[in-house]
């Protein structure tokens, strides 16, 4: 009995990265592995996978011989796919890395709408977390600081008479953050 | 709702409703969107926002057709003229998703060079990152000094990106990566954790096949300058590889164990896990990591006590008594809120509980069963199925819990796994027999599912003749000709009919229900009826139904039938039964077992995806599919369906008929650096030999066509290789770069000689030079000849392993008449375990009753093997062995079969 296959040497890690809403639709997913080529095979897997973690709330669980972590936050499921021979608590922390960045970046409320208005914050926000399935970074606070907002320094964004206050405040209030992170 | 949520209400509803224009979103209305793209002066919010919209669709998984990824790819490069970073970071992760669809996305290099040089740390990183995506193997070297420069990066993330983009590439362009190492050693050394982790894995892609370089990384990484776990578990898989090799070394021991009181648990876990696994371990090296992993088992936190759990599981399989100490930690986990969690710990105290322990855990089991889903319940009762088998005394309370789970709700695979669980009970543990058919019979009363009738009559027609009293059966399989559909009355009448034949007191009765089955409307049952009257009528028939031991291997006849039907110059004359093989009910009952326990290690070994090679793109998905020499006649059978499979699309190796057998492994006739890597796989027909040469060309620049072998007799001892007739070679039409090939040479085998033979082989093939990139050869080539290693026929070829129960009887009936006895002394040898190997592998056989597992140490052992010779003559072999450190092992070894000759053989085949 030898350790044929064993955990993988390589840095590949992530399988795919899927997030749902509460009725299980698709916010955002992306497979770096073939396991699912088609969006049809890619929809089965993940009804299966809503199907088997809505009830319960558990962090973790196996479904087509991998080893899934999860997370439930307000009206979203956020998951980690990774092969059985991973390690469980690595997938973990790079969930944990990624999630805790986008409550950052949407100020807490990591929930459908949120990720909706705020689409280019997650989708930049996972590229830096994970790149083609290897781990990019699992300090949150770097990952947050690593994504640009709407309208960065250098202007072009709506010019500050244009805004609305509720846009001024939350344009201060992430300015506000981001110094206290750096 | 928090409160600034509640202030911003007015507004968010506005912004909700513009953002639900992801909704409405389709493929059309963003690319046309994209027009925006070409404005100016560039604004680089729309921009921003377009760009979402189309990584909100390809996160969809919407596909992009060719043409509209390159339009946009494309336009997308005009928005390089702006310097706005928040659009630039956008615009690289189009870049990205785009540049697996688009084409000529090489041309965009140029834009992204110039953001290297970026003062900005974002820019910087993401343009390395894009850049490495896009390129191509012949582009890097423009790169390179970028590149290099990068991975030494004081910005940590610029370090990463190059780091993390040099994993990548080094899949297509290793040399070129190899060539960073000083860079990437350097920032092994990175102040920053996650860097050390990229850069490790990196030098470890460069460095793996340089043993002592690995040792070395290992060793001096061991003494603790990283900082990031990641890393060390890289680092303690590392080191479970290096042990690993060593074939029992504990070099790394110490250091795994270290790890186990890390400050991190990741890395504990995964040092305690690598324990687990290592090869032959003792009690005494799992003890701190099974301590480890108890620690565990408490833990508040769901996913490391899933982890623990599942470690603990798959330890118990081959060594409970290790787990023991975790029982008490484990039975608490039965409760946990986590299903899977609670499963493993079920199924791991199973394992691990001992006698005294079965009927408080079979009590916790039962509360649990109702709330778990029938995948969960199935698992639960292969486990209770296996305790049973174990503490044979406690079958009556594993019996009454699988006939009141019978009883509940369930779908058909659960219930069939319980009637399994039941069958195999009845077979192993003859005093459980009267009472679990008694509950058979009850359940099918009420049995929804045909297929599961129907297998319970069958067994209630073939065990309950042989019970105390056969007649309380009776009334329930009647039962069953008046209630059921055609094909549960049909096997009930057979059952029935096994009563009469078998118990002559009950035989008139029975004979007069059957009687009434001839009036039934359906035909078979009609027909059973009929034969079974007519059995029954006279004692002499009776007694010949009875003796009918033998049978034909069904899967043999299946796929001999299947054949028959399916070539129409075959039908040209009746089928040949006579080319089945038939098997005796006892050895059909051995096979039925065999797969059974061989379905139960797999589950059990939790089987691996392809998923791991599936991450690593270059990694070889040529892997061959070797079994382990100790479950000999189960590999070889599932090896054999493989080939057999892919040799069904060949109409002239279909013509052979079914393949006797093939050999478990390929032989390795190159090394597996060369040009040209080439294995054999020997098959054996009944008339047949077939040399199956898996190929695969090494080398990108050229094309071989009309690949062929040429076959030479070499050397011949016993003078048989005359017998053997060229029959002819299929080519393989051409070999391309890193594309199998398969080459077939088939020889006939006059008068069924099996000869034993060397020989020697060259690879011929015409080749032409191709482009490596486009892959298109020139229309000239030239013939060329290529020297492959020798291949040995040998005896073991001619014999398949096969699964006895029962040796010591067979031996006995064999008699000593054609047996051969030989004694050697094998002083090459270094220890017993050593020498049942290799006589497995050199007979061919399987070994019977757990005699091919042996003692590391053992002084003497006993090893029974049985197998079958092409032709169908059964073999039984027995080998006494001792050991001496000074002589080295002696080896007894007597055959007996029904063919002096053929012991002869196999006696000598060891020499």
């Amino acid at each position: 009995m030898g350790r044929v296959n064993g955990p993988s040497l390589g840095l590949y890690t992530v399988k795919a990265v899927v997030v749902l809403d509460s009725e299980g639709k698709r916010l955002l997913a992306k497979y770096y592995a073939p396991d699912y080529p088609t969006a049809k095979d890619q929809r089965v897997f993940e009804k299966a996978l809503f199907d088997k973690t809505k009830k319960l709330q558990s962090d973790i669980v196996l479904l087509d011989n991998q080893v899934i972590v999860y997370k439930n936050s307000h009206d979203v499921l956020m998951y980690f796919v990774g092969t059985l021979d991973e390690n469980e608590l690595i997938l973990s922390a790079a969930l944990q890395a990624f999630y805790e960045a986008l409550s950052m970046l949407l100020s807490g409320q990591v929930e459908k709408r949120a990720i909706l208005e705020n689409a280019d914050l997650v989708f930049l926000a996972l590229d830096e977390t994970i790149d083609d399935g290897i781990i990019l970074e699992s300090d949150s606070t770097q990952i947050a600081a690593r994504v640009t907002k709407k309208d960065s320094a250098e202007g072009g964004g709506v010019p500050i008479t244009e805004q609305t206050i509720a846009q001024a405040l939350r344009q201060a209030q992430e300015q506000f953050t981001r110094s206290l992170l750096k | 709702m928090s409160m600034k949520k509640d202030d911003e209400t007015g507004e968010a509803s506005v912004k909700y409703a513009e953002h639900s224009l992801f909704a409405g979103l389709d493929r059309s209305t963003a690319l046309q969107e994209a027009r925006v793209f070409n404005e100016t002066p560039i604004s680089p919010r729309k921009c921003r926002a377009t760009i979402t919209k189309i990584l909100y669709l390809i996160y969809q998984s919407e596909v992009l057709q060719t043409k509209e990824a390159t339009e946009t790819f494309f336009s997308l490069t005009k928005l390089f003229q702006n310097q706005d970073t928040s659009l630039r970071q956008a615009v690289y992760l189009l870049i990205k998703e785009l540049s697996t669809v688009a084409e000529d996305v090489i041309m965009v290099t140029a834009s992204l060079s110039k953001d290297l040089t970026s003062r900005s740390e974002i820019s910087k990183a993401n343009a390395i990152r894009a850049l490495c995506k896009i390129t191509d193997a012949s582009m890097i070297q423009g790169i390179e000094r970028f590149l290099k420069q990068a991975i030494v990066d004081k910005n940590h993330a610029i370090s990463s990106a190059a780091l993390v983009s040099s994993l990548h590439l080094f899949n297509n362009s290793k040399d070129v990566v190899r060539r960073w190492a000083n860079e990437v050693q350097e920032s092994v050394n990175s102040k920053t954790g996650i860097t050390q982790y990229h850069a490790l894995g990196l030098l470890y892609q460069i460095r793996q096949h340089d043993r002592m370089a690995v040792i070395k990384l290992v060793q001096t990484l061991s003494r603790g300058t990283l900082r990031s776990p990641f890393a060390y578990c890289m680092l303690v898989r590392y080191s479970a590889k290096i042990m690993d090799e060593e074939e029992g070394a504990r070099s790394m021991y110490e250091s795994l164990e270290g790890w186990l009181r890390h400050r991190n648990e990741m890395v504990v876990y995964e040092a305690a896990r690598a324990i687990c696994n290592m090869r032959d371990v003792t009690a005494k090296e799992l003890f701190p990591a099974v301590s480890a992993l108890q620690l565990m088992l408490v833990s508040h936190k769901p996913s490391l006590r899933f982890a623990a759990i599942r470690t603990l599981n798959k330890l118990a399989l081959t060594l409970p008594a290790a787990v023991a100490q975790c029982n008490l930690d484990m039975e608490n986990l039965i409760t946990d809120p986590n299903r899977s969690i609670a499963t493993y710990a079920i199924t791991t105290l199973l394992k691990t509980g001992n006698e005294a322990s079965v009927d408080r855990l079979m009590k916790q089991i039962t509360g649990f069963m109702s709330e778990i889903s029938d995948d969960f319940k199935i698992i639960v009762v292969d486990a209770i199925r296996s305790l049973c088998l174990k503490f044979p005394a406690k079958q009556s309370v594993m019996i009454n819990f699988l006939s009141n789970i019978l009883r509940d709700e369930g779908g058909y695979e659960f219930k069939r796994s319980i009637v399994e669980a039941i069958f195999d009970i009845i077979y192993h543990i003859p005093e459980s027999k009267e009472y679990a058919l008694s509950h058979l019979c009850e359940f099918i009363e009420d049995c929804e599912f045909t297929k599961l009738a129907v297998r319970i009559l069958h067994l209630l027609g073939l065990e309950g003749p042989k019970s105390a009293t056969p007649s309380k059966f009776i009334r329930y399989i009647y039962n069953r000709i008046i209630l059921e559909n055609a094909t549960v009355k049909a096997a009930a009448v057979s059952a029935m009919g096994h009563f009469a034949v078998e118990c002559p007191d009950l035989r008139m009765r029975i004979r007069v229900l059957l009687t009434r089955a001839l009036d039934d409307n359906d035909d078979e049952v009609r027909d059973r009826a009929a034969l079974f009257l007519r059995v029954t009528s006279s004692d002499e028939l009776c007694a010949h139904f009875i003796g009918l031991g033998d049978t034909y291997s069904w899967p043999t006849l299946e796929s001999g039938l299947v054949n028959y039907l399916a070539h129409p110059e075959l039908q040209r004359v009746p089928f040949d039964i006579t080319s089945i093989p038939t098997v005796s009910r006892d050895q059909e009952e051995a096979e039925k077992q065999r797969q059974k326990t061989a379905k139960q290690e797999n589950i059990a070994a939790l089987p691996k995806t392809a998923a791991a090679a599936a991450a690593t793109p270059s990694s070889n998905k040529f892997a061959s599919t070797a079994g382990s020499t100790g479950a000999g006649a189960s590999a070889a059978a599932d090896i054999t369906k493989g080939y057999a499979a892919a040799m069904e699309k060949i109409p002239q190796l279909v013509m052979l008929g079914p393949i006797f057998k093939s050999t478990p492994k390929p032989v390795e006739l190159t090394e597996s650096e060369t040009e040209y890597v080439v294995s054999c796989v020997k098959h054996v027909f009944a008339g047949h030999l077939v040399f199956q040469f898996n190929c695969r060309n090494t080398i990108n620049d050229v094309l071989l066509e009309n690949v062929t072998v040429a076959m030479t007799v070499e050397s011949n001892d016993d003078g048989m290789a005359g017998g053997l007739q060229l029959e002819g070679t299929i080519a393989a039409p051409k070999l391309a770069y890193d594309v199998p090939g398969i080459i077939y040479v088939v020889y006939k085998r006059l008068s069924g000689v099996s000869p034993v033979v060397t020989f020697g082989n060259t690879l011929k093939f015409v080749v032409k030079d191709c482009d490596p990139a486009t892959g298109e050869a020139d229309d000239e080539g030239y013939e060329d000849e290529y020297l492959i290693e020798d291949l040995e026929l040998t005896t073991a070829d001619y014999i398949q392993p096969v699964m006895t129960l029962d040796f010591k009887n067979k031996w006995e009936n064999l008699g000593q008449e054609h047996e051969q006895v030989e004694t050697f002394e094998l002083s090459a040898v270094p220890s017993v375990k050593a020498a049942v190997t290799q006589i497995i592998e050199v007979l061919g056989m399987d070994a019977c009753d757990g005699t091919g597992s042996v003692q590391e140490k053992a002084a003497t052992h006993q090893l029974l093997l049985s197998g079958m010779f092409v032709g169908g003559v059964n073999v039984l072999v027995r080998c006494r062995m001792a050991f001496d450190a000074s002589s080295g092992v002696t080896l007894e070894i007597a055959a007996r079969c029904t063919d002096a000759e053929m012991c002869e053989r196999i006696v000598n085949s060891i020499a």
